[in-house]
């Protein structure tokens, strides 16, 4: 592995060595590296690109990574993950994707992850994207997540695109049974020309379940983003949206909620915040010593935190 | 020493210009505690703000230990030792009390050090120095971390808009204290809004403005009934009509 793949994996998993437990490692369109553990076992797809992931019943603090990395110009590809995650289970995946592109092609990664979470199980899902590159070509990546909690499960998804991706459509699709409950944060910060748009779409279907969507975003330069969100509670539920998004210089942030109250004890809330940062906000953090500069700094790691 | 000369302020409406600090000159000494009262609306808050460099007047100098500080940002202002506590703080998503008081004291603190400042005005440290200073916060809760703030600052100058908005009676009392222990331990200038009279109790000096002007400088003694005679006027006004 070279220097700049093994940064990309640092950068999207954390990772500078290889990580105990169950791993697998996709650079440049190929599986280099998969190793499954006793409760965690992965397998290579025979009919398309990616893995299936099986998770057995009552797997307790375990933890997976998988990073993939794309360093060559011109790559496009399409990967599915299924997670079938047995019951009982507490778990966390490390997924990310980075992508460095120095030419002037188009590299593209579009990974396809469907989690199918089994009864009463916790998952931790953590998912960072990351581009860089001096090269003109676009470096894209479309995340689709397709979610399928179980009674009782829980699935906390933290999603993070920071810096380098030029263009990204996120889409999550979620069904939720009776208790099962769905937290999806995310964090984007757009630079240039780059574009973001996010797409959620939830069906609250069991009694008791719940959904709780934040995203925050920062749009910079001349970029542009889109939330979207669709919460339809089809049972006594509860479904939470928060957008919050600050624009700065030339950017632009889009909002459309969408919530669907289709049972009488549903209970929807969308809430959507966009704007620049708040004068008095820098004014505050000036008085304490620091510059402009400074302050719209501190303003925007905190936000994005 | 501080002193403000000639400061004037007025701003451009629909109705036209409208003075809101008139001629205002001022000496102020650097060990004194100062309370800053009079009507709602005369304009106490804006010279706080001009001291802080938040607003800048339309005429007029700022002259701090000898140096004109009139064009001087917010930022440098802060650097040059100048503290104030706003009358509503600020919130910001994301950004915990422990940033917001390391920030304040010029360096990371410890646990123990943060301690301290928020047990001051009545926080404990432990249920709050990881929260974010956003909307979960109440009214009262966000102030007394603002005064916090100002205790690990530990400027020449402090300035307190209304610091009692907000915070129950039992609280102030210690409140009041701490104002008084943020004085004698800095040997520094205290300047504070406010109608509290446990806290014009124990200034040195009350300044009082109203109307955009400098009604008085002095004593309680001399400037309570000068700031009784305006209310007296206006309820003389009032029952006329």
């Amino acid at each position: 592995m070279d220097d700049i793949q093994k940064r990309l994996i640092a950068e999207v998993a954390d990772l500078h060595t290889v990580p105990d437990g169950a791993y697998t490692l996709r650079a440049n369109g190929q599986s280099v590296d998969m190793r499954s553990s006793a409760n965690i076992i992965i397998e290579k797809k025979t009919d398309k690109p990616g893995i299936d992931i099986y998770i057995k019943d009552g797997t307790k603090h375990e933890s997976m990574h998988m990073p993939v990395i794309i360093s060559e110009t011109g790559l496009t590809e399409v990967v599915y993950n299924d997670f079938h995650i047995g019951k009982d289970c507490d778990v966390t995946i490390i997924a990310g994707c980075g992508i460095h592109n120095c030419g002037d092609q188009l590299s593209q990664h579009d990974g396809v992850h469907t989690f199918d979470v089994g009864e009463r199980s916790k998952v931790r899902y953590v998912e960072k994207h990351y581009g860089e590159g001096d090269g003109n070509g676009e470096r894209v990546l479309n995340p689709t997540t397709i979610i399928h909690l179980k009674k009782d499960s829980l699935l906390d998804m933290d999603s993070v695109q920071i810096k380098g991706v030029d263009s990204t459509l996120r889409k999550s699709i979620a069904t939720i049974e009776d208790g099962a409950t769905l937290v999806i944060k995310e964090k984007i910060m757009t630079h240039g020309r780059q574009h973001a748009e996010t797409d959620f779409t939830v069906d609250l279907n069991g009694e008791g379940s719940s959904s709780r969507l934040i995203s925050r975003s920062v749009a910079r330069d001349k970029s542009t983003q889109l939330f979207r969100s669709n919460i339809n509670g089809n049972n006594r539920c509860h479904g939470h949206s928060e957008c919050d998004g600050i624009i700065m210089d030339e950017g632009q942030v889009g909002a459309i909620p969408e919530i669907n109250a289709n049972h009488v004890d549903a209970t929807l809330i969308h809430e959507a915040a966009i704007g620049k940062i708040a004068g008095e906000q820098l004014t505050k953090l000036m008085s304490l010593g620091l510059t402009e500069n400074e302050a719209e700094n501190m303003i925007i790691n905190g936000f994005l935190k | 020493m501080l002193e403000l000369k000639n400061i004037s302020y007025s701003v451009n409406d629909d109705d036209g210009s409208k003075e809101i600090l008139k001629n205002i000159s001022l000496e102020l000494s650097d060990d004194k505690f100062y309370v800053v009262t009079g009507p709602n609306g005369g304009g106490k808050s804006t010279l706080a703000k001009i001291i802080a460099g938040i607003v800048s007047p339309t005429e007029g100098k700022i002259i701090f230990d000898g140096k004109d500080i009139t064009d001087m940002n917010v930022t440098d202002r802060a650097k040059a030792g100048i503290s104030f506590a706003f009358q509503q703080p600020v919130r910001f998503k994301g950004i915990t009390v422990r940033d917001l008081i390391s920030l304040a004291a010029g360096s990371d603190v410890t646990f123990d050090k943060a301690c301290d400042y928020l047990a001051r005005v009545g926080l404990c440290a432990r249920d709050y120095i990881d929260r974010e200073v956003n909307a979960s916060l109440s009214g009262g809760e966000l102030k007394r971390i603002e005064i916090a703030m100002t205790l690990a600052r530990k400027t020449k100058i402090t300035l307190f808009d209304e610091p009692e908005a907000g915070i129950d009676l039992w609280s102030f009392s210690n409140l009041i204290k701490e104002f008084e222990k943020l004085h004698t331990d800095l040997h520094g200038m205290i300047l504070i809004i406010s109608h509290q009279e446990r806290i014009i109790n124990i200034a040195d000096e009350l300044i009082l403005i109203a109307d955009g002007e400098l009604k008085g400088k002095g004593s309680r003694e001399e400037i309570l009934p000068e700031y009784e005679g305006l209310t007296m006027g206006c309820r003389i006004t009032a029952s006329a009509q």
